[in-house]
């Protein structure tokens, strides 16, 4: 069973989240921000990371550079999920190392495309 | 007419739907049975409204007149599925890239032509998708002439996919994010595809119920999902004469739960996923459409007459 986290500050997002990808059984961890998900990763590396951007303590962006130089940070998918809908946002995320990227508002559609272009599904 | 029994005038008497499930018929192919007077009503309900129509009988006694051909448009495409989008399956575009393409890339080197037909393109992602696939394979087609031809019955799809722009939601739905930012340009909240790709594709209104021969020889042609909706006699029928449209080294790329078995010996399924069918050598071939009509006890498609209707 593959594991994903899911970060972002919205519980309401987090919980929508959880229930699209616990149906294609996935094993789901949260966190609030980008601090947080930094903690869980470093005791246990996900398959898989749902992140939001804007996100109080540690956005998703700082979350995302600081991921990529752990040990092992390379390996989990990165799936950005964000209001932030330019190209000038999408572009900087795939640049810091994203793998995908999810503009808000979503559905479970959505969500299962992007995890199955990354390999999750 | 709407009345006490029926405020909302969706219900339709036993004649007046078999009128409606002829006229979708001899038109588009589409069958359309008893299990089907749900989406009928729910989908035909708008169109009466739109035309100032009291119900939805009466809407198909007007069409049942014949001569209006804005009406019987509306109705078709009305009752049509539209669905669609980017790479949908993964599958056949794989299968695309890795086995169809080299081998005719291959076998084309010296006349270096392509041509592709997306049969019901509908908002025209499938054409699109085509046109992106072989974008990214442009080093191998350099100074080839690649044709992609996109047709659906609907004209108001055809000019959608025409215009390329598409929602938000539409562009996220198999569209990996790397093709989004390089074949897209974002006006709004919306998405439009680059002109290079959008030129690439010509689109227009076609009915394969009806002869579609001037539209040349193709290498390969995606027809996925819209056999599904016609009764054997129709599929056998189009398939023969798709056999006749497409290169004996072509393929034809057929939706996942549709097959040509039983139907037409002029296809040989590939095994493997995708939906992916080659043409028999021509020695080979063997029509099945007047066994499959005559076991329908009724004539070919071809024959089968629509006064009334058009």
């Amino acid at each position: 069973m593959k594991h994903c986290l899911v970060v972002d500050d919205s519980s309401v997002i987090r919980k929508v989240a959880r229930r699209i990808l616990e149906s294609h059984e996935m094993r789901i961890s949260e966190a609030e921000n980008g601090q947080s998900a930094l903690a869980l990763c470093k005791q246990a590396m996900p398959d898989g990371i749902l992140l939001d951007w804007n996100m109080p303590v540690m956005d998703g962006f700082d979350f995302l550079s600081e991921l990529r130089s752990l040990p092992g940070g390379d390996m989990p998918k990165v799936v950005f999920c964000t209001t932030e809908n330019d190209v000038a946002h999408i572009t900087r995320a795939m640049r810091a190392g994203a793998d995908e990227y999810v503009m808000k508002p979503f559905d479970s559609e959505i969500i299962a495309s992007k995890f199955a272009e990354v390999g999750l599904l | 007419m709407a009345g006490p029994r029926d405020p909302q005038g969706t219900s339709m008497t036993p004649i007046q739907f078999a009128s409606l499930a002829r006229f979708l018929k001899e038109r588009s192919g589409l069958v359309l049975g008893e299990d089907k007077r749900y989406l009928a009503e729910a989908r035909l309900g708008p169109v009466a409204r739109s035309r100032g129509v009291a119900s939805l009988g009466a809407l198909v006694d007007l069409l049942a007149r014949g001569g209006d051909l804005d009406l019987a448009q509306a109705v078709t495409e009305a009752m049509t599925t539209n669905e669609t989008y980017f790479f949908r399956d993964g599958a056949p575009f794989q299968r695309l890239t890795e086995e169809v393409l080299p081998k005719l890339i291959a076998a084309r080197a010296a006349e270096k032509r392509l041509r592709f037909w997306s049969a019901a393109c509908s908002s025209g992602q499938e054409a699109y998708s085509l046109a992106m696939l072989l974008a990214e394979r442009s080093h191998l087609l350099k100074d080839w002439r690649v044709e992609i031809v996109a047709t659906d019955l609907s004209s108001d799809v055809v000019n959608r996919a025409k215009e390329g722009l598409f929602s938000q939601f539409e562009v996220q739905r198999g569209l990996p994010i790397k093709l989004l930012l390089k074949h897209f340009v974002q006006e709004g909240d919306r998405w439009r595809i680059e002109p290079a790709l959008r030129q690439q594709v010509q689109f227009r209104t076609l009915n394969l119920l009806r002869d579609f021969s001037s539209l040349g020889r193709f290498d390969v042609v995606f027809c996925r999902n819209v056999l599904i909706y016609f009764d054997d006699v129709a599929k056998a029928d189009v398939l023969e004469r798709l056999s006749r449209q497409i290169a004996p080294d072509g393929a034809l790329v057929l939706g996942a739960a549709e097959t040509t078995i039983g139907l037409t010996t002029s296809f040989q399924p590939s095994p493997g996923r995708g939906g992916v069918h080659y043409r028999v050598p021509e020695k080979t071939e063997r029509p099945v459409i007047a066994a499959a009509a005559l076991a329908a006890d009724r004539p070919p498609l071809s024959v089968v007459g629509s006064a009334g209707w058009r």
